[in-house]
């Protein structure tokens, strides 16, 4: 089996467009989360979001492209090109054939959706734009990556709601690992800021009203963001004999169902991921020296995740640093994961543990070492990111430095 | 004042329980509701009345507003309806 290593990161997100400026935010505790500018107000409930910032599309894409792609696409593209350049991979000179591009997003091209059945619905339109469809594919991201660089190897989009992004991480890991790919570009993407969708969230009532809080004692519910995440895997001998720089390695990958609920959490499920991943890359409980936690700052799922902790490390669970960066991203939904792999990855770069922001008191039923508020010194030499979707489908994956 | 049948007719049918099943004593917690199926009561109260209810999963008892019991829920219901809409009250 391959050892499998990450040679390319890019990220755009509400903690900055590169790599450098979310570590530097990481590093600050300082969030992304405020007033919505994409969305009008009026007839909102919930007027905060985590969204991405000093993005102009037409500086980075052609009117043809923008017509032909989604805000999640555009963000996608965007996050490809700095993965892969950093890379210094050139998939066009035979090497695309042998790269897998596996990409995780929640919902899709959301905005499109909304603008075009507004049009329709509302103003009484006679026709929807004859792009609706190609830009609103919830694969579309994933098409628009392959063609960008020239990816002809194997194709798909996973969607698990927010944890799509770590099972496209995970397969693309297991695919390049088995010696089925010699690369995979692989992440997640999400952007769902429009009207319709931030009325649908509201009405679950699981949305914070003032800021996201996880772990935290008057904890009101996550934030939702927007962003991307991609990486840029090959197995360990290539990357080492082209001299690469390696940014981290990626040494197991756990997946679980719940069978049980749509919406709530199981403790079982989580930790049944959390052990399998464990598992997967051989590590014992104290090996772990970070976990960047699903947290999305509910009242279920922080004491859920908190129990599937304990469940697995055990006397261990109480010495581990978990944090939650949603508190400063926010909650991507399908892009979660893969901005969370990206900060947790920074953060072991920076030789720092990244805060949870936005913590005002412990909470009994939340009692692990969550890195309140201000960013902790330390090497992290082994980290696991965690995600649980709705519906109760677990994926976690386990990095090393 | 509201009808005080419309709450037992929404809650009864959240729970797929008769009406006269209810009294005002029953609590949620004992119609085996999960908090997504108090989430979809809240809706149907809130299309009922025209009301807007601050309701969160995570507090029970968000801005005085206590849905614990079908009691409760109709104190909290006249409360809201006489706040947002004075001349229905």
């Amino acid at each position: 089996m391959n050892r499998v290593v990450i040679t390319g990161m890019g990220i755009v997100s509400p903690l900055g467009n590169s790599a450098d400026a979310m570590r530097e935010s990481l590093a600050k505790g300082e969030s992304g989360i405020g007033p919505i500018q994409s969305v009008p107000h009026d007839g909102l409930i919930i007027k905060i979001g985590a969204e991405v910032k000093n993005y102009d599309p037409a500086a980075h894409f052609s009117d043809k492209q923008l017509g032909l792609m989604d805000r999640c696409a555009q963000l996608a593209v965007m996050a490809s090109r700095q993965a892969v350049a950093q890379s210094g991979l050139n998939f066009r000179d035979g090497l695309g054939a042998k790269t897998a591009t596996i990409i995780g997003a929640g919902v899709g091209g959301m905005q499109t959706l909304d603008e075009s059945f507004h049009r329709i619905y509302a103003e009484g339109a006679r026709r929807a734009h004859p792009l609706t469809v190609p830009k609103l594919m919830i694969s579309a991201p994933m098409s628009h990556i392959t063609m960008e660089h020239g990816l002809t190897g194997p194709s798909f989009t996973v969607a698990s709601a927010c944890a799509s992004s770590n099972h496209a991480i995970g397969v693309a890991y297991q695919m390049v690992r088995s010696g089925m790919v010699e690369a995979a570009v692989t992440g997640g993407t999400e952007a769902v800021f429009c009207f319709g969708s931030f009325k649908a969230w509201e009405a679950l009532r699981v949305m914070a009203p003032d800021t996201c809080r996880p772990f935290s004692k008057g904890r009101a519910g996550m934030v939702l963001a927007e962003g991307a995440g991609i990486f840029v895997l090959e197995n360990l001998e290539r990357a080492q004999a082209r001299g690469a720089e390696i940014l981290g390695e990626i040494i197991g990958f756990g997946m679980s169902s719940d069978a049980a609920d749509i919406v709530l959490p199981s403790v079982t499920g989580a930790a049944a991921a959390i052990q399998a991943c464990l598992d997967d890359a051989g590590l014992n409980p104290e090996d772990v020296d970070y976990i960047n936690a699903h947290g999305t700052g509910t009242y279920a799922n922080d004491a859920t995740e908190t129990k599937a902790i304990h469940t697995v490390f055990d006397e261990a669970a109480k010495k581990i640093p978990v944090s939650s960066t949603k508190s400063m991203h926010g909650h991507a939904l399908g892009g979660a994961g893969a901005l969370e792999l990206a900060a947790t990855l920074v953060a072991m770069q920076g030789g720092f543990i990244p805060p949870t922001a936005n913590y005002l008191e412990a909470d009994p039923a939340c009692d692990l070492d969550y890195v309140p508020n201000t960013a902790r010194e330390g090497t992290i030499k082994v980290a696991i990111s965690n995600s649980f979707a709705f519906g109760g489908h677990n994926a976690v994956l386990a990095i090393r430095r | 004042m509201i009808d005080e049948r419309d709450i037992f007719e929404i809650v009864a049918k959240q729970a797929k329980v008769e009406p006269s099943a209810l009294t005002g004593d029953v609590l949620l917690s004992d119609l085996d509701l999960q908090s997504i199926d108090v989430v979809e009561l809240v809706f149907a109260i809130e299309e009922k009345f025209d009301i807007q209810v601050p309701y969160s999963p995570s507090d029970q008892d968000t801005a005085g507003i206590s849905f614990k019991s079908v009691g409760e829920i109709i104190t909290a219901v006249n409360k809201l309806v006489a706040e947002q809409h004075p001349a229905k009250a």
